[in-house]
């Protein structure tokens, strides 16, 4: 087996989720590399947007912000941020992603502060396009870098970005379009998904090396488990050649 | 309209349309003048202490940092600004000019969070007012099309929207909640562009980022162009014109203006400077070293210019690559 790093592994697991012909809102990390690898692997014709206005861009060049040149090399579209959020707004972006310093078990995301709001043990950078992207995506995939009890939490200190909310209909009552929410969460530990009526957080599959007491013992809220949970597949021999040549041969990200 | 919910951050600056088109009638003239004018003279005319202002694009990406580097060398004060920002705004924040940012996103995207913002939200020196990305923009569109507000679904149920100024009313039109954002007029707007001529006719190559609303939102604009142009140019492709000359107060010849932050197509980021800086960040009396160094220890955007080199200002425009 091909040794790979954590990185390596949660860009393959997230590349792995995206489907062919179809519109993956991204920001700047994992997502953009997972991006960059499932269009050179199994989703060819995957367009890959960014909040400025990039839309469809080469990525033969990793993009260090969501708004440089690279956001739109070799792109179909250049246009500008309301073009970009108005084409989620109006149901044309499939894919959303997403990440946070904390996540609840519906999906809720913060990136604006811990502590109080008004005064802050720490400011965080705030929401950025990720509220418009959980609200107007039809189904959106938190990247979890670290999963543990400090960011898998109960209560979220803020909730910057919509999940599902406080549950069921939630999202519909608030107004937000229906049909729309939390898909999947990639982490460090395992692959999450959310139950179809409860719409709670519920482990799909551990990552290689990793139990399920594992998952649950660090995170707070209780998670709920599948009745078979899986595991996730190693990156391929062919996924790293690819991502470690092609995708980040400068190894900005991996 | 039945207003089922209020967010109870302050609303910084009012969406007084009226007050806007007067102020327009009354200031904008039509004439075809030259606008062209150094950093320090645009700076000095059209900005006010107090003033609500807004950059576009941001700190590393087309961004105005010859004009915000003059914002700061000449110590306008109490300012309050529209947040989507990164160098630009640390460095506003460093010199300690703001006082209220309605922000939506300031860090330094896979670099991390910023150490400046923090010290300056956490220490309760500056107060804020969140918003989503797509509402700021959907807020200077509102300015832009002269009304006083949008509506979106974005920020719905969210604490985003609870410590935002926008409200939630139920649709006349199909019963359901949606937002509404107040339109987000501006006192100044600055804008950093590839090419512009002596009017203001100014032309953006790539993505136009919220430059097309920003532009149009803002009560006085002053803009800085890489390039200054012939109007016959303009004339010639006046489809690529994002800014006509009649939205702008001045024109700035500023090359390198987004240094160390890059312009597509004609030179990249500076990665070393900009690191540098981050890690000078976390440390207030290191980051004000900084800002002696490059902002109040050169007279104008062109000593700041020799200060970083030629050498590494080629190199920079060779690392950009091809379309």
């Amino acid at each position: 087996m091909v040794e790979y790093n954590e990185t390596e592994l949660l860009i393959c697991i997230a590349a792995r989720l995206m489907e062919n012909k179809m519109i993956a809102f991204v920001g700047t990390g994992i997502p953009m590399l997972a991006a960059a690898l499932a269009k050179k692997m199994h989703a060819p014709e995957l367009v890959v947007a960014f909040e400025f206005g990039g839309f469809g861009a080469s990525l033969e060049k990793l993009p260090l912000g969501v708004g440089d040149s690279r956001t739109f090399h070799k792109a179909f579209l250049a246009s500008g941020i309301c073009d970009a959020m108005e084409t989620a707004q109006r149901g044309f972006i499939e894919y959303g992603f997403l990440g946070g310093a904390q996540i609840d078990m519906y999906g809720n995301l913060n990136t604006t502060v811990i502590g109080d709001y008004y005064r802050p043990k720490v400011r965080l950078p705030g929401s950025g396009g990720a509220n418009d992207v959980g609200s107007h995506c039809w189904k959106t995939i938190a990247i979890m870098r670290q999963h543990d009890k400090k960011r898998f939490v109960k209560k979220l200190d803020f909730l910057t970005t919509p999940g599902y909310l406080t549950g069921p209909g939630a999202r519909e009552k608030a107004g937000l379009p229906p049909d729309t929410g939390p898909y999947r969460v990639v982490s460090n530990l395992g692959l999450m998904g959310y139950h179809p009526e409860s719409k709670r957080m519920m482990l799909l599959k551990t990552n290689p090396g990793v139990s399920i007491e594992q998952v649950l013992e660090n995170t707070e809220f209780e998670m709920l488990v599948a009745s078979q949970v899986g595991v996730n597949e190693p990156p391929t021999p062919e996924e790293l050649r690819i991502l470690r040549e092609e995708v980040d041969p400068d190894r900005l990200y991996i | 309209m039945e207003i089922l919910q209020s967010g109870e951050a302050e609303l910084f600056q009012k969406p007084d349309v009226w007050a806007f088109r007067k102020w327009v009638h009354e200031h904008k003239d039509k004439t075809l003048r030259e606008k062209l004018m150094t950093e320090q003279e645009a700076i000095a005319k059209f900005v006010s202490d107090g003033d609500y202002i807004g950059t576009e694009l941001y700190g590393t990406v087309r961004a105005p940092m010859s004009l915000t580097r003059e914002i700061i060398r000449q110590g306008k004060k109490h300012l309050r600004l529209a947040g989507q920002g990164i160098h630009e705004i640390d460095l506003l924040l460093a010199a300690d000019l703001v006082d209220t940012i309605d922000i939506t996103y300031i860090g330094w995207e896979v670099y991390g969070i910023s150490n400046i913002l923090r010290r300056a939200v956490e220490s309760g020196r500056v107060k804020t007012a969140d918003w989503s990305n797509g509402a700021i923009t959907w807020r200077f569109k509102a300015a832009a099309m002269g009304v006083p507000f949008l509506p979106t679904f974005s920020m719905l149920g969210t604490d985003t929207l609870k410590y935002s100024a926008a409200k939630v009313v139920k649709c006349p039109f199909t019963g359901q909640p949606v937002v509404l954002l107040p339109a987000l007029f501006l006192d100044v707007g600055l804008i950093h562009v590839h090419r512009a001529d002596k009017y203001g006719n100014c032309q953006i190559e790539g993505i136009s980022g919220f430059a097309f609303e920003l532009a149009r939102a803002s009560k006085k604009l002053i803009v800085s162009a890489e390039e200054i142009i012939d109007t016959e140019e303009i004339r010639k492709y006046p489809e690529h014109t994002i800014i006509p000359y009649f939205l702008v107060d001045a024109v700035v010849h500023a090359p390198f203006g987004s240094h160390p932050g890059e312009m597509c197509y004609r030179y990249w980021r500076d990665e070393e400077h900009l690191k540098k800086f981050l890690e000078d960040s976390k440390d207030p009396e290191k980051t004000k070293a900084y800002l002696d160094k490059y902002v109040y220890g050169v007279k104008n955007h062109q000593e700041y210019l020799e200060l970083i080199g030629e050498e590494r200002l080629q190199k920079l425009k060779q690392m950009i690559g091809g379309r």
